[in-house]
């Protein structure tokens, strides 16, 4: 069973339709005693950092994922919840995230190296270059997914860089360290290779527990 | 490097998809989860669904087939038509569709435009523009419901001020040249491209893969829609994307 925290922001209904899909069973829900009976969550997100950083605290899910993290349990950020991971975000101000992986988020530049004009959010489908192998990136050849940001993550260590995308900067966009994962882009709405990333980490949580 | 988009864009009547769709594979045509997943196997990037439902009821179908197709596909996709208040974006929305297109609604009341962005994010926000060049301006000229109601706005300005207000994106249609199956409008495209930030979905006068080719080099459009091309298997959406591939343009 995979938990999808619901603190309100975010699509939650096309997580959950893609979870259906591979048939993996999952809750939705913003209670953690409830989430607390699952093998793996994940966080979702669609918005802005310290909207959702708020409602964390306020629904007390930023304790609750600390303590899930330490119980050795799988954690997935898609998109926003991804951002949410990091040690901070410039988006609109400071503010601090969870900081269970290193890094900061900060905006899209709209020019290139070159001084060429880039677009912001950077919308739409966009190529994975992998830099290192991970049970998450299992099976991926063709790896073309759904991406709409305006904020990445800069100064990923490289241990937890697993794979990015080019878009006028390298956009960290698989990222890994022990049991925390995110994706910046959407698997959800990433057709067969998004499929097959939720596969995998639901496949991660199985082996997990073998190991718990 | 990011992809060009291909774009089907279906459109629904009171739930079902007309203009009669021809894939003789299907058991019915008319379902428009049925062709969103043909679309998808064919490598299709994103779908447009265009609600042209004139009941009331038409239009609360439209919400089930967001939901059952939401249900069924992984790609984004976009629904426009009947959407002219803040409640019916959120009715689409929620029920599992990525963006909203939006048309003669914001022309009357661009407040929308900022309402919607600041609710669920730029991202969600797609304005439609229906183009016409005006000879007596000497620019494009924007129309309103369906292209039947010419109004004193021109495309450019309309384009910039959608931006401001927080469009995501802008989905351009040359009335010019849809039906005409002669390429799509590289200037209108290229002009509307270079004066906002945002992406454009190039419309209207699609025929053939050569036509995608031109407004992605030239016009240098982010994605290209078209309907009949796809629906009457003139092309495929994926004999449109070797073609690109051949060309060494970046596609999916």
């Amino acid at each position: 069973m995979i938990g999808i925290i619901d603190y309100g922001m975010g699509n939650l209904f096309s997580v959950s339709k893609a979870l259906e899909r591979i048939g993996i069973p999952y809750i939705i829900s913003e209670s953690p005693e409830e989430l607390n009976n699952t093998k793996g969550v994940i966080l979702p997100g669609v918005g802005a950092f310290k909207d959702a950083m708020a409602r964390l605290r306020e629904k007390e899910l930023d304790q609750f994922i600390h303590q899930y993290v330490d119980s050795g349990r799988p954690l997935l950020g898609i998109c926003l919840g991804m951002q949410l991971l990091f040690e901070e975000s410039e988006e609109n101000g400071q503010f601090q995230g969870l900081g269970l992986l290193k890094g900061r988020i900060i905006r899209i530049p709209d020019r290139d190296a070159d001084g060429g004009r880039l677009k912001v959010p950077h919308m739409g489908w966009n190529k994975l270059h992998f830099h290192q192998e991970a049970p998450v990136l299992e099976g991926i050849e063709d790896g073309y997914v759904y991406f709409v940001h305006s904020y990445y993550a800069d100064g990923v260590g490289e241990q937890a860089l697993l794979a990015s995308a080019e878009y006028g900067v390298h956009v960290p966009a698989v990222v890994g360290q022990g049991n925390v994962s995110g994706m910046q882009f959407h698997p959800e709405k990433s057709s067969a290779t998004g499929m097959q990333l939720l596969t995998n980490f639901a496949k991660a949580m199985e082996r997990s527990e073998d190991m718990l | 490097m990011m992809t060009k988009r291909i774009i089907p864009c279906l459109d629904v009547k009171e739930g079902r998809v007309v203009k009669g769709i021809q894939f003789v594979e299907l058991r019915d045509a008319g379902d428009p989860v049925e062709l969103a997943r043909v679309y998808d196997e064919q490598g299709a990037d994103e779908l447009v669904f265009l609600d042209i439902s004139a009941s009331v009821e038409g239009r609360k179908t439209m919400v089930d087939v967001v939901q059952a197709v939401a249900s069924e596909l992984a790609i984004p996709f976009t629904v426009g038509g009947g959407i002219n208040a803040l409640d019916d974006m959120k009715r689409i929305l929620r029920a599992g569709a990525d963006k909203v297109s939006l048309n003669t609604a914001a022309v009357n009341n661009p407040d929308l435009i900022n309402e919607g962005a600041a609710f669920f994010g730029s991202q969600c926000i797609v304005i439609a523009i229906d183009a016409k060049y005006d000879d007596s301006i000497g620019t494009w000229r924007v129309y309103t419901h369906g292209g039947r109601t010419p109004t004193d706005r021109t495309v450019i300005d309309w384009a910039k001020e959608a931006v401001e207000r927080g469009a995501g994106e802008i989905l351009l249609t040359s009335m010019d040249e849809d039906g005409s199956k002669q390429g799509f409008d590289i200037a209108l495209t290229k002009a509307v491209g270079e004066a906002v930030s945002v992406p454009i979905i190039a419309s209207g006068g699609a025929g053939g893969a050569e036509h995608f080719l031109d407004v992605f080099t030239e016009a240098k459009a982010d994605a290209a829609l078209a309907a009949s091309i796809f629906h009457y298997k003139e092309t495929g959406v994926g004999e449109v994307k070797q073609f690109l591939r051949n060309a060494e343009v970046n596609v999916r």
